[in-house]
């Protein structure tokens, strides 16, 4: 089946890079999945069904990995031997820490309201600062190697995920 | 006599045998069961030719009735005809805020409901396996032998609890099962396979009494499910209450019985089909008491009537594109799936939601039976020309675990793509904890009382330390059939600790057991009734083969003869009537051999007067 021990990058072809052809990532997904998925194993002994399942598994959590930017940039660097979600240092910048209250002030008032074209808005406006800050974070990681310096835009960038995460969650809210 | 089974030419046993695998949609309101033959996916009819299965069981005065059969009774005896089980599976009674619509004793249990019935109290599982014990026989009697392999549908928003208790189900039914596949995804195989489509679809299917819709991207053979949503108490049914409702509004009816409850139900579903062909349905029924029903419900009414339960089924159609991070616009075709989408409000809120009309060029009540089917062929092996796809589908629910405050915290978060492992690290909270507790519970909300409780684990056997010191790693496992298993472990220490699963709904491992002991005794009773029906037809022929043979040549034998002949009919004849089968197997057995001489001598003489006249030459050969 699949070597555990080979790192998500590697599994599906890959240089370790914070930008990644998702072209090129699909198909390796695809294709490692034909031959591992527990389907092609139906018929198989209990071993070789747990082996698919494990194995399937894998892929399928190193995809979901990859694929998004936030859990990528964090798995970088923990290649690195740098681990952003264990950290005991988690400051952030004062100023990315305002805005971020101020938007999530503003989220809750529009949710009361039930104004999803506001709370569309903040959405975007979180995705539009994701994308600047995934370029900046392209340049740090993939052009200057600057892997610990790069530990305080992973976080900004794990902070928006979470927020658009939440304007997500309040906008189904809102329409049910 | 013995009988030998002659295979037709080109019909020979092929050395490497296919395996007879089949497809089976279990519906709320209909079932269907597939197989793939000479390469194309095709339901099993019964002997009249009918595809559905009526989702109906019947307990009976004379045993298990199924299908059309005990459709016939459900208005004669309402409270022993389960029908729409399906919406009770994985159920508890509170779970239930539509009980009062079933006319059914419930009989309250831990986390399940149960029926009482006059065979007794059943759960909804162990009726559910009575209707699939109803399609393997079909299946088999069709495809001449035991079923190999198995894949059950069941509803993709369907939680843990409801797909455990379906896969039960079919354990108990002796099913042996390959594959849970989530009913939007068969559709989409038996649709894409069919179409070579390319490009994102979205498949709506509003069945009996769930509602699903499923986004999947096709690419290449490969099919993956990008998000699913749904309600997994929606569906024609409740079209089906509205309209009764209505009635009962209109003709100003008092409280009705059970048994005219279920005839205006009846009805009401007669009048919704209608609906879909014509402006206008009357509905007339005759009551218990003698009065008459007589209203006429056009569909102007019918359709505003209805109008929230179809507006009902779009906030999960916004939510799965907005998991999928699609629009609208991105999808390339919408499928129709499930018999209540043949409802013309249906299919113009769809069209007007998507802007393009759905696609409907496949029957929307077979199309998950067919899609089933291709996936059972697939999974027990039978090559096929076109089999070189995968299937990639996902978790519908997040999994989670209770944390401190009653507040979930997720593992798996929904739509991800199983199967799936994850693992979490948790810690204790008290100086010289030794146990944790452990709660299992599936569901988006924040809050564990608002979330389904799946499990509950406790871990013992941790080594007294300082609060926080301990850390146990919790690991889900989600596998192909989107099914939990749970893990704990103390991880610092190396102490194997011990953990003890309690399911917190549906049947524990043990009453699983004993109802498979049970239905072995049952089968018991199955075989006894198969041997006494064998033993029937030889007495049968042997009975009119002597009879016949007395006829014609009743001069070959003496008075005596004769005598013990009659004797051992007159036997025979009378164990025919009754329920022995060894028994009957010995009448038969003594007229064989009291009738022994007189065959030899029938035997002599058609060979002598078959040979009268013939020359000798065309003896020799």
């Amino acid at each position: 089946m699949i070597d555990f021990s080979r790192n998500y990058f590697d599994l599906f072809g890959l240089t370790p890079a914070f930008r990644v052809d998702g072209a090129v990532l699909d198909r390796a997904y695809r294709q490692l999945q034909t031959e591992v998925h527990p389907d092609r194993f139906a018929g198989g002994s209990d071993a070789q069904r747990r082996e698919a399942l494990q194995s399937s598994a894998r892929v399928n959590e190193a995809y979901r990995a990859l694929k998004n930017p936030v859990q990528r940039a964090q798995y970088l660097l923990r290649l690195r031997g740098i681990d952003t979600l264990s950290e005991t240092d988690t400051a952030l910048p004062r100023d990315f820490l305002e805005r971020q209250l101020e938007r999530r002030e503003e989220a809750a008032d529009a949710q009361a309201a039930g104004d999803l074209r506001a709370l569309s808005a903040l959405l975007a406006d979180a995705r539009a600062e994701s994308q600047a800050l995934e370029d900046a974070l392209a340049q740090l990681l993939d052009g200057a190697q600057e892997f610990a310096g790069a530990r305080m835009q992973v976080r900004e960038l794990t902070f928006l995920a979470k927020l658009a995460e939440d304007l997500d969650a309040m906008l189904a809210a809102c329409e049910s | 006599m013995a009988l030998f089974q002659i295979s037709e030419p080109g019909e020979t046993p092929a050395p490497h045998q296919r395996k007879r695998a089949i497809g089976i949609d279990l519906g709320t309101t209909n079932s269907l069961v597939a197989t793939v033959r000479n390469g194309l996916a095709v339901v099993l009819p019964d002997g009249e030719g009918r595809p559905l299965v009526p989702s109906i069981v019947r307990y009976g005065e004379h045993g298990v009735e199924t299908g059309y059969t005990a459709m016939a009774h459900q208005t004669g005896d309402p409270q022993n005809t389960i029908v729409s089980v399906k919406r009770l599976m994985g159920r508890g009674l509170p779970d239930l805020t539509d009980a009062r619509r079933f006319p059914y004793r419930f009989v309250d249990s831990p986390g399940i409901v149960r029926i009482g019935t006059r065979a007794g109290v059943k759960s909804p599982v162990e009726v559910s396996a009575d209707l699939l014990r109803a399609l393997r026989d079909r299946a088999e009697a069709s495809l001449g032998g035991p079923v190999d392999g198995a894949v059950v549908t069941v509803p993709a928003y369907f939680d843990d609890a409801q797909r455990q208790a379906t896969k039960d189900a079919a354990q108990l039914a002796g099913l042996p099962i390959l594959r849970l596949l989530n009913e939007p995804t068969a559709a989409a195989i038996a649709y894409g396979l069919d179409n070579a489509s390319e490009g994102v679809y979205a498949v709506y299917d509003l069945g009996g009494g769930t509602f699903d819709i499923s986004i999947l991207r096709l690419s290449r053979g490969v099919f993956e499910v990008l998000a699913t949503n749904g309600d997994s108490a929606l569906g024609g049914d409740d079209f089906d209450h509205r309209v009764f409702c209505w009635i009962i509004e209109a003709a100003r009816l008092a409280p009705l019985s059970p048994s005219d409850a279920r005839l205006l139900l009846v009805k009401a579903r007669e009048a919704k089909e209608n609906l879909s062909e014509h402006e206008s349905a009357s509905i007339l029924a005759k009551l218990a008491d003698g009065s008459s029903v007589n209203v006429t419900l056009t569909k102007a009414i019918f359709t505003e009537i209805t109008g929230n339960l179809v507006a009902k089924t779009m906030s999960p159609v916004r939510r799965a594109l907005r998991d999928a991070q699609l629009q609208t616009t991105d999808i390339k075709g919408v499928v129709l799936v499930g018999g209540a989408t043949r409802m013309p409000q249906v299919r113009r809120a769809v069209a007007e939601f998507f802007g393009q009309p759905p696609l409907t060029n496949l029957n929307p009540d077979e199309v998950v039976a067919l899609g089933a089917a291709v996936q059972a062929n697939k999974l027990a092996g039978n090559r096929e020309r076109d089999d070189d796809w995968l299937l990639l589908d996902v978790i519908p629910l997040s999994l989670g675990l209770e944390t401190m405050g009653g507040l979930t915290e997720k593992i798996i978060p929904r739509n991800s793509t199983i199967p799936i492992a994850r693992a979490q690290e948790f810690t204790t909270y008290k100086d010289g904890q030794t146990a944790m507790a452990i709660h299992v519970v599936q569901g988006e909300r924040e809050k564990v009382v608002d979330c389904r409780s799946l499990a509950r684990f406790e871990l013992r056997g941790i080594p007294p330390m300082v609060a926080g010191a301990a850390r146990i790693q919790v690991t889900f496992q989600v596998d192909a059939d989107g099914l939990l298993d749970v893990a704990a472990r103390e991880q610092g220490t190396g102490v194997e600790a011990t953990i003890a699963v309690k399911p917190s709904y549906g049947l524990s491992d043990g009453e699983i057991a004993k109802m498979l002991a049970d239905s072995f005794t049952h089968a018991a009773d199955d075989m006894q009734a198969r041997a006494l029906a064998e033993a029937q037809v030889e007495a049968d022929q042997i009975a009119a083969a002597t009879e016949s043979a007395l006829a014609t040549d009743g001069e070959l034998i003496g008075t005596h003869e004769r005598a013990a002949i009659d004797g051992a009919l007159a036997k025979l004849r009378r164990f025919r009537e009754g329920t022995d089968h060894r028994a009957l197997r010995a009448a038969v057995e003594s007229l064989n051999h009291v009738t022994g001489e007189f065959a030899a001598r029938r035997m002599d003489r058609s060979v002598s007067r078959a040979l009268t006249g013939k020359r000798v030459d065309a003896l020799s050969d």
